[in-house]
């Protein structure tokens, strides 16, 4: 069962003169067409402009495209009457946590979304402090939330998001602004919210070693999608990623630009331990 | 001469209350004029508070700080001039943007120098074409821009003021990687143009390796240590205690080295670990 679909979708945003009359269109997806089965943890990668938070606003009808459609779980995101549905079963992390802060207080922000659910209180209480756990911010739960670092701002949005149980949660580049060890935190409750409560996961990012911990790594570039494969498939095409203004992880760059020298080396290795094994085999062998 | 110079400088925030934290905890520090720093730490370290301090913006609950040699608390110095001499740029600095030209936006900070409007020209223009501006994009309005570029105006903006220290908190956060190669690179070659200081925030240790001369790291409110990058990064082990990670080619030099491959512990480029594993591998061809 698919959680997303998305057919022949495409999008574009409108171009007005200086006395703000239409004269043109921007086109930002192109024909696109993808489908995302539950319970996925799926990467999208692409350099800026290159249409994915575009095309995650899809997901839960911020946005409707110009043609085709958006199906989540079979509702059309173009119905209005089923919005509500839509947005209760994919939530969205935006970039900026500043955006997305609505208390004053950490726990009454997390408390938003089951309180709108309207959720008994018990409830409501169960979901914040285990939804603060998660990330773990949960001795913080009665400080000010405007006086939190960058970072755990950020965990705050998205502790406000698992509070909502969403089937399925769309990060638009949610670690840009977090240290490496905060990085690995929500790196890690990610990928414990996909394997342990199934939920589904689309994460867009710039960080190839991200990308790489996903199951499915979907690219864009110039509004359409040019690569949809796993990890290694993916991160092995080097030249093709560095056209498109991509990086690779720096153990696979190493082993591309060995490859050049004449090794005779995989280049489908994306950890430090991959890439150690392969070296090992060629030292040896010689 | 010292460009910046710190003697236990000490910050507390909410003194009296039972949130009471010190952010910055007894830092002395010394750097010099024309260095390229690295400042690292993980979230909350106390590199952002210590940083604010340089300029102004925040007062030291201890200490003092000294910036071109001035005590800039001296009752005969005018804080004024220290923001113009220690040019601060935030974190995503692309939201400071206001104007309605990419032009007027860069000379705000000229113009409240009181500077003479030909003088306000040449800098503008100097400043965008140091970050990689075209002169048509100066009429535009910033927020027709993409992010890379409404990035570089806004360093322009400080840029143009000529700060003899340019202090960048994160200033390639968020950009896809040819932004964020752009912006460094266009910092880069304006700090061996113009010999300015650079305090350099960031969370990549790939850019910081990549780019600084020296390393700054913070921990906990505390200096952790300030030195060299090939001495800070021999310390992985020590940086993974304080929540920092080392670069995945770093990791992997080590990773060698217990399985008996031993290509050196100054691992930090992709280039670097090619040569020497090049000449592993062919040096036993050739044997």
């Amino acid at each position: 069962m698919n959680i997303i679909e998305v057919k022949n979708l495409n999008f574009e945003y409108p171009v007005t003169d200086d006395e703000g009359n239409v004269v043109g269109g921007n086109k930002v997806l192109k024909d696109i067409n993808l489908e995302i089965p539950k319970g996925q943890f799926v990467a999208v990668l692409g350099h800026n402009g290159s249409g994915k938070s575009t095309l995650a606003k899809h997901f839960n009808g911020i946005l409707v495209g110009n043609s085709g459609k958006v199906y989540v779980n079979g509702i059309d995101t173009s119905d209005d009457e089923k919005i509500y549905d839509v947005r209760q079963t994919v939530g969205m992390v935006f970039q900026n946590p500043d955006n997305q802060l609505v208390a004053t207080i950490v726990e009454e922000d997390v408390a938003f979304a089951p309180e709108n659910l309207g959720l008994p209180p018990e409830q409501i209480r169960e979901r914040v402090d285990s939804a603060l756990n998660a990330v773990d911010m949960y001795k913080y739960r009665l400080h000010s939330a405007h006086q939190l670092s960058g970072g755990q701002k950020q965990r705050i949005a998205i502790a406000g998001v698992i509070a909502m149980r969403p089937e399925c949660i769309v990060l638009d580049e949610p670690t840009a602004m977090l240290d490496p060890k905060g990085r690995k935190s929500i790196m890690s409750t990610i990928k414990r919210l996909n394997k342990e409560l199934g939920i589904t996961i689309i994460l867009i990012t710039h960080y190839m070693d991200e990308a790489a911990q996903a199951e499915r790594v979907v690219v864009m570039d110039n509004g359409s999608i040019i690569m949809d494969d796993v990890p290694k498939k993916i991160f092995s095409q080097v030249d093709r990623l560095n056209e498109v203004g991509l990086d690779v992880p720096q153990v696979t760059q190493l082993a591309y630009e060995l490859k050049k020298e004449g090794i005779d080396i995989s280049l489908e290795v994306l950890t430090e331990e991959e890439c150690a094994e392969e070296l090992l085999k060629i030292v040896n062998k010689n | 001469m010292n460009a910046v110079e710190t003697k236990n400088l000490t910050y507390k925030y909410s003194v009296g209350t039972p949130f009471e934290t010190t952010a910055v905890d007894d830092i002395s520090v010394t750097i010099e004029q024309g260095e390229f720093v690295g400042v690292i730490g993980h979230t909350g370290s106390g590199k952002s508070t210590l940083i604010q301090h340089l300029n102004g913006l925040l007062k030291q609950t201890f200490g003092e700080v000294f910036i071109n040699g001035r005590n800039i608390w001296d009752k005969d110095v005018n804080i004024r001039d220290i923001r113009f001499e220690a040019g601060l740029v935030f974190q995503y600095s692309e939201y400071q943007l206001f104007e309605e030209t990419v032009y007027k936006d860069i000379a705000f900070g000229p113009k409240n120098m009181g500077l003479s409007e030909e003088e306000i020209d040449k800098r503008v223009k100097k400043a965008a074409e140091q970050m990689g501006l075209d002169e048509e994009l100066l009429e535009r309005s910033p927020f027709d821009l993409s992010g890379g570029q409404k990035r570089r105006v806004a360093l322009a903006g400080v840029i143009a003021m000529e700060p003899k220290i340019l202090i960048l908190d994160e200033p390639a956060a968020g950009l896809d990687p040819a932004g964020r190669d752009k912006v460094l690179e266009e910092i880069s070659s304006y700090h061996k143009n113009s010999g300015t200081t650079i305090l350099l925030v960031s969370h990549s240790m790939e850019d910081i390796v990549k780019y600084a001369k020296k390393v700054l790291v913070m921990n906990k409110g505390k200096l952790f240590c300030y030195e060299d990058v090939d001495t800070v990064f021999s310390m992985s082990e020590e940086l993974k205690k304080i929540g920092l990670d080392i670069p995945q080619i770093s990791k992997l030099a080590h990773l060698l080295k217990q399985k008996g491959i031993d290509i050196g512990n100054d691992i930090y480029t992709v280039e670097r670990a090619k040569e020497r594993l090049l000449k592993i591998i062919k040096g036993n061809t050739d044997a």
